[in-house]
C-alpha cells in the first residue's frame, strides 16, 4: 500500500532522527538528574529556556556557535536554580518542576516581546550549518540517514553513548546512582551527595537546553513561543520508558520521534481524517508509555525524597 | 599507657528542647568490645553518630588514637579508621556485592576513567575469605539474607582499612544463631586488633561479648564498668534508674475451654508469593500461645487474617464456636477481640492525631462515646486520662500528638486502647519491638493479668526470651508452615532458633 510504503521509509526515520535529538538529549538529562534522586519536570521549561537562549545568542553575535552556547549557559543556571530548590531548600520536586516550566513559558514570552517587540516569532537568525561526513556518506542507507545533520545531531550521539559510560562504567556514575537509591548510604560511605545532586541536576539542564538549541538553531532558524510543545514531558516518559538508562531513554525517544514523523507524513498526504487527531499520536503514545509501562518500572528507590547530611 | 582508641569528651546535643546527650564522657581502649548499652531514646545511637559525623554536636571535644580531631562528616570519619555498621543496612537492593562496597572509593584502571571491577573482586574476596564470609562478590543485595547482608556492612567497614567498628544494634534483625555467628566475627576482629564499639540494650548479649560496658540513661552517662566486676541485675537498674523485675513470675494454670481456632486456614500473599499452608491453631481460655519465628515467614500475614485485614483463601476462623471468616473488621472487635499490631505506626496509631483521639480509634461508633450525633469529648478526655494513668503512658503536655511519644509510651498507649475494651481474645503482634526494658516489663505484667483474668492471648514474637517466658504453648513458624508446636518445657531456646532457622526437628 502507498501509505504504509510513504510511512515506513527511509525519509521518515531521517526525519526522526532529526525530531529525536530535543527528546534524546533531555531524556538523557532526566537521566542524570533521576538516577541522582530528584523528579525532573521542569525539562520542558529547560528545553525552552535552551531554545530562546540560542536564538538569543545568536541574534546578539551573529553566530549560531555563540547561540549554543548561550543556551548551554541559560540551562545551566536553570538547572542551578532548580538544584537549589529542590536539594537546599527541599522543596518538592514536582511542584518546583512545574515552576520552572511556567517561569520558563512566561519568561522567554515576555523577553522575546521586550527584545523583537513580537510575540509569536523571533526573526531569522544565523542557524547551525550542516555538516557532512565522507566516509558516512558512502555506506548505503546509514549514509543517507547520518551524512548531512546538524552538528548538534551527531553531538547527541556522543552524549548518549558517553553518558552510559559515565553512569554505569565510572566512579562518579557509581556515585550518582548510589545516591539515588540510597542517599543516606552513599553519605555513610563519605560521597558527597550534595555535589552528586547539584552536578546530575544542573548537567540536566544544560543537556535539555542543547536540545532546547537544536529546535532554534538547527531545526529551525528561528524562536517561536512555547517552541518545546510538551517535549520535556516526552523526554520524561522516554526516560522512565528506558529504564533511567542513555540508551534505553535515546530508544525511547526514538519511538516518539519516529511516531511524530509519521504523523507529519500523515498530514502531508491528505487522507480522510481530521489533522487534529494525526497531530495527537505522539501524545497519545506519551500517555500510553506513561501508563502502560511505567507501571512495570522500578525507578531510584529514593526518587522524589530529601536528605540532608549532618544534621 | 594504653591506648584510647576513642575518647569524647563533654559531649552534648540536642533536639528541638530534647537532649539527647548531655555532657557525655565516653572512652573506648584500643583493641577492646566495648558495649555502649541503654535504653530505646538513652542516646546511644546519637552517640556514635555524632563520633562518626552523622550529626553535629553542640559541643565537646573528640579524640582518635589520642589526637584531637574534628570529624565533619562521614568522609572525615572513615579518614580516621572508622567504620560504622548500621542498624538499618545501608545498603543499595538492586546492586551488588562490589558495588555496595566499592563505592566512594572505587579503584580505577591505571589509564581509564573507569571502574576497575576486577581489582574491586579480587579485594573484596580477600576481605571475604580472611574472615571465612564466603559471599559472592556479583550477588545482588536483595537475594542475600539478613545475616549476609550484615557481613556485607562489616566488608565495607573492613574495604576502608577501618580500625574502630561501631556496631549499631546489630542484633536486632538477626536470629539466635546469627547472632552467635556475629560474635565469633566480633572475637576475631578483636584478634586482628580492630577496636569494635557495640550498641545494643539486650543485656544477655552484653554479658557475652563485651570487655567494658557503658551505661546511658536520658542522655546522660550513668557509668563505665567492666563486665568482670557487674551482673544483668545490676546493669538492669544501672539502665531503667530503679529496681526491674527481670524474671516474670507465672502462675501455673489449667487452660479453660476454647475460645478462638483457626482451621486449615491458607493464604497465598499475591505479592511476595510467601503461602501460609493449612494452618490449624486453636487457643483456650487463659492460655498464651507462642508463635515463634523469623520475621516474613507468615506472621504478618496470619496476623492480618486474624485482625481481619486480609481474607484467606480457604479455611475457617471461629471465635465463640461462631464463624467468622468473612466478619469485618470491625464486627471482630465487637465480638471482642483486641489488636497489638507489629507495626504500631501503620496499624496502631495516627501519629498526627491527639492521645484522645487515638485512644477513640475503633470505638468511634461505640455509644458509650457519643452525645447524641458528636463526640462526647469530655467523656473521652477522662476515659483517656485514666487509661494514660492506668497503663503508665508517659507524655509531655496535655495536646501531645502521638508521634511524640518514645516508642515504649506509644505501645503503652495502644495496649491500653485495646485491652481497655474488655476483649476476649487478645492478638499481639511484636508487642514489645522497639520498646525499652522498663516497657517491656509493664507490658509483659499486662500481657500475664489478661491470662490471670481467664482470656486467650497470641503472642506474636520474635523475641525468644519473651516467648519462653510468657507462653503456655509455643508454635514454631517456618515459610508459612507450622513445622513444631507443643509446650513450652518441651523446648529450649537454641532448639527454637534452629526450627526457626529451617531445620527440622529430626536433624539434629
Amino acid at each position: 500500500m502507498n501509505v504504509l510504503g510513504t510511512i515506513f521509509s527511509i525519509n521518515t526515520l531521517a526525519a526522526a532522527i532529526r525530531l529525536v535529538v530535543p527528546i534524546a538529549l533531555a531524556a538523557v538529562g532526566g537521566a542524570f538528574s533521576e538516577r541522582s534522586g530528584v523528579i525532573n519536570i521542569g525539562l520542558e521549561g529547560m528545553i525552552l529556556t535552551g531554545a530562546f537562549a540560542g536564538a538569543v545568542g545568536s541574534y546578539y553575535s551573529g553566530s549560531a556557535f555563540f547561540g549554543v552556547l548561550a543556551a548551554l549557559a541559560a540551562g545551566a543556571i536553570l538547572g542551578l536554580l532548580f538544584s537549589f530548590f529542590t536539594i537546599d531548600l527541599e522543596a518538592d520536586h514536582v511542584v518546583a518542576g512545574v515552576g520552572i516550566n511556567i517561569l520558563s513559558l512566561g519568561f522567554t514570552t515576555w523577553l522575546m516581546q521586550v527584545i523583537w517587540g513580537q510575540k509569536g516569532a523571533s526573526p531569522q537568525v544565523a542557524g547551525l550549518p550542516e555538516i557532512k561526513i565522507p566516509i558516512l556518506a558512502d555506506l548505503p542507507l546509514l549514509g543517507d540517514l547520518l551524512a548531512s545533520n546538524s552538528p548538534i545531531v551527531y553531538l547527541m550521539f556522543i552524549i548518549v553513548i558517553s553518558s552510559w559510560y559515565l553512569l554505569f562504567k565510572t566512579p562518579l556514575g557509581l556515585r550518582i546512582r548510589f545516591t539515588g537509591e540510597h542517599p543516606e548510604a552513599a553519605d555513610t560511605l563519605g560521597i558527597n551527595i550534595r555535589f552528586i545532586k547539584y552536578f546530575s541536576v544542573t548537567l540536566s539542564g544544560v543537556l535539555a537546553a542543547l536540545g532546547g538549541s537544536y529546535l532554534s538553531l538547527g531545526h529551525l532558524n528561528w524562536f517561536s513561543s512555547n517552541m518545546s510543545a510538551g517535549r520535556g514531558y516526552m523526554a520524561l516518559a522516554a526516560n522512565i520508558f528506558g529504564q533511567w538508562n542513555p540508551l534505553g531513554g535515546f530508544a525511547a525517544s526514538m519511538l516518539f520521534a519516529f511516531t511524530d514523523a509519521v504523523q507529519m507524513r500523515l498530514q502531508g498526504m491528505n487522507l480522510n481524517i481530521a489533522s487534529e487527531f494525526i497531530q495527537m499520536l505522539p501524545y497519545v503514545l506519551t500517555v500510553l508509555i506513561l501508563a502502560g509501562a511505567v507501571i512495570r518500572s522500578r525507578p531510584p528507590a529514593a526518587l522524589g525524597s530529601h536528605y540532608k547530611s549532618n544534621k | 599507657m594504653t591506648i584510647n582508641a576513642v575518647e569524647m569528651k563533654n559531649i552534648s546535643k540536642s533536639f528541638g528542647s530534647v537532649k539527647a546527650n548531655d555532657s557525655i564522657d565516653f572512652s573506648v581502649k584500643k583493641g577492646e568490645i566495648h558495649c555502649l548499652l541503654g535504653e530505646n531514646g538513652a542516646g546511644k545511637s546519637t552517640l556514635v553518630k555524632i563520633l562518626f559525623g552523622l550529626y553535629n554536636k553542640d559541643q565537646g571535644q573528640i579524640k582518635i588514637n589520642n589526637k584531637p580531631v574534628k570529624i565533619n562528616n562521614p568522609a572525615g570519619a572513615i579518614k580516621e579508621k572508622m567504620g560504622m555498621i548500621h542498624q538499618h543496612f545501608m545498603l543499595v537492593d538492586r546492586f551488588s556485592i562490589i558495588e555496595n562496597i566499592i563505592a566512594g572509593q572505587e579503584p580505577t584502571r591505571t589509564w581509564g576513567t573507569s571502574i576497575d571491577k576486577k581489582k574491586a573482586a579480587v579485594k573484596v574476596k580477600e576481605i571475604s575469605q580472611n574472615f571465612g564470609f564466603d559471599l559472592d562478590p556479583e550477588a545482588l543485595i536483595e537475594n542475600l539474607s539478613v545475616g549476609e547482608q550484615q557481613r556485607v556492612e562489616i566488608m565495607k567497614a573492613l574495604y576502608r582499612e577501618a580500625e574502630i567498628l561501631i556496631l549499631d544494634e546489630p542484633t536486632a534483625v538477626l536470629t539466635p544463631q546469627e547472632t552467635e555467628e556475629l560474635f565469633e566475627i566480633m572475637e576475631s576482629l578483636k584478634e586482628d586488633n580492630k577496636t569494635i564499639i557495640f550498641i545494643t540494650h539486650k543485656l544477655n548479649e552484653t554479658m557475652e561479648i563485651a570487655d567494658r560496658i557503658t551505661i546511658l540513661r536520658d542522655g546522660k552517662k550513668i557509668g563505665t564498668v567492666n563486665k568482670n566486676d557487674t551482673t544483668p541485675q545490676k546493669l538492669a537498674n544501672m539502665m531503667v534508674g530503679r529496681e526491674v523485675l527481670l524474671d516474670l513470675e507465672k502462675s501455673s494454670k489449667n487452660p479453660g475451654k476454647e475460645i478462638f481456632s483457626i482451621k486449615n486456614l491458607s493464604y497465598k500473599n499475591p505479592v511476595s508469593g510467601l503461602e501460609l499452608n493449612e494452618i490449624n491453631i486453636s487457643f483456650k481460655k487463659g492460655e498464651i500461645v507462642g508463635l515463634a519465628g523469623v520475621e516474613g515467614n507468615g506472621q504478618l500475614e496470619l496476623e492480618e487474617i486474624i485482625a481481619g485485614l486480609k481474607a484467606p483463601d480457604s479455611g475457617e476462623i471461629l471465635f465463640n464456636s461462631q464463624k467468622i471468616t468473612k466478619v469485618s473488621t470491625r464486627e471482630r472487635r465487637n465480638m471482642g477481640l483486641a489488636h497489638i499490631p507489629s507495626d504500631r505506626n501503620k496499624y496502631g496509631l495516627v501519629g498526627n492525631f491527639s492521645l484522645a483521639k487515638n485512644i477513640l480509634l475503633g470505638s468511634e461508633w461505640n455509644p458509650e462515646f457519643k452525645n447524641k450525633f458528636m463526640i462526647d469529648f469530655d467523656y473521652l478526655n477522662n476515659y483517656t486520662d485514666q487509661i494514660l494513668k492506668e497503663y503508665d503512658v508517659r507524655f509531655s503536655g496535655k495536646n501531645s500528638r502521638a508521634s511524640e511519644l518514645s516508642g515504649g509510651n506509644q505501645q503503652k498507649l495502644i495496649i491500653g486502647r485495646e485491652l481497655s475494651r474488655g476483649a476476649e481474645f487478645v492478638l499481639a503482634a511484636q508487642p514489645t519491638r522497639g520498646v525499652d526494658i522498663g516497657a517491656i516489663e509493664f507490658i509483659h505484667r499486662q500481657l500475664l493479668k489478661i491470662r490471670e483474668e481467664d482470656k486467650a492471648v497470641f503472642l506474636i514474637s520474635a523475641e525468644l526470651d519473651e516467648l519462653m517466658s510468657l507462653s503456655d504453648r509455643i508454635l514454631v513458624i517456618y515459610e508459612g508452615n507450622i513445622v513444631a508446636r507443643g509446650k513450652v518445657e518441651d523446648f529450649d531456646q537454641e532448639e527454637l532458633g534452629l526450627l526457626m532457622a529451617g531445620h527440622s526437628r529430626e536433624e539434629r
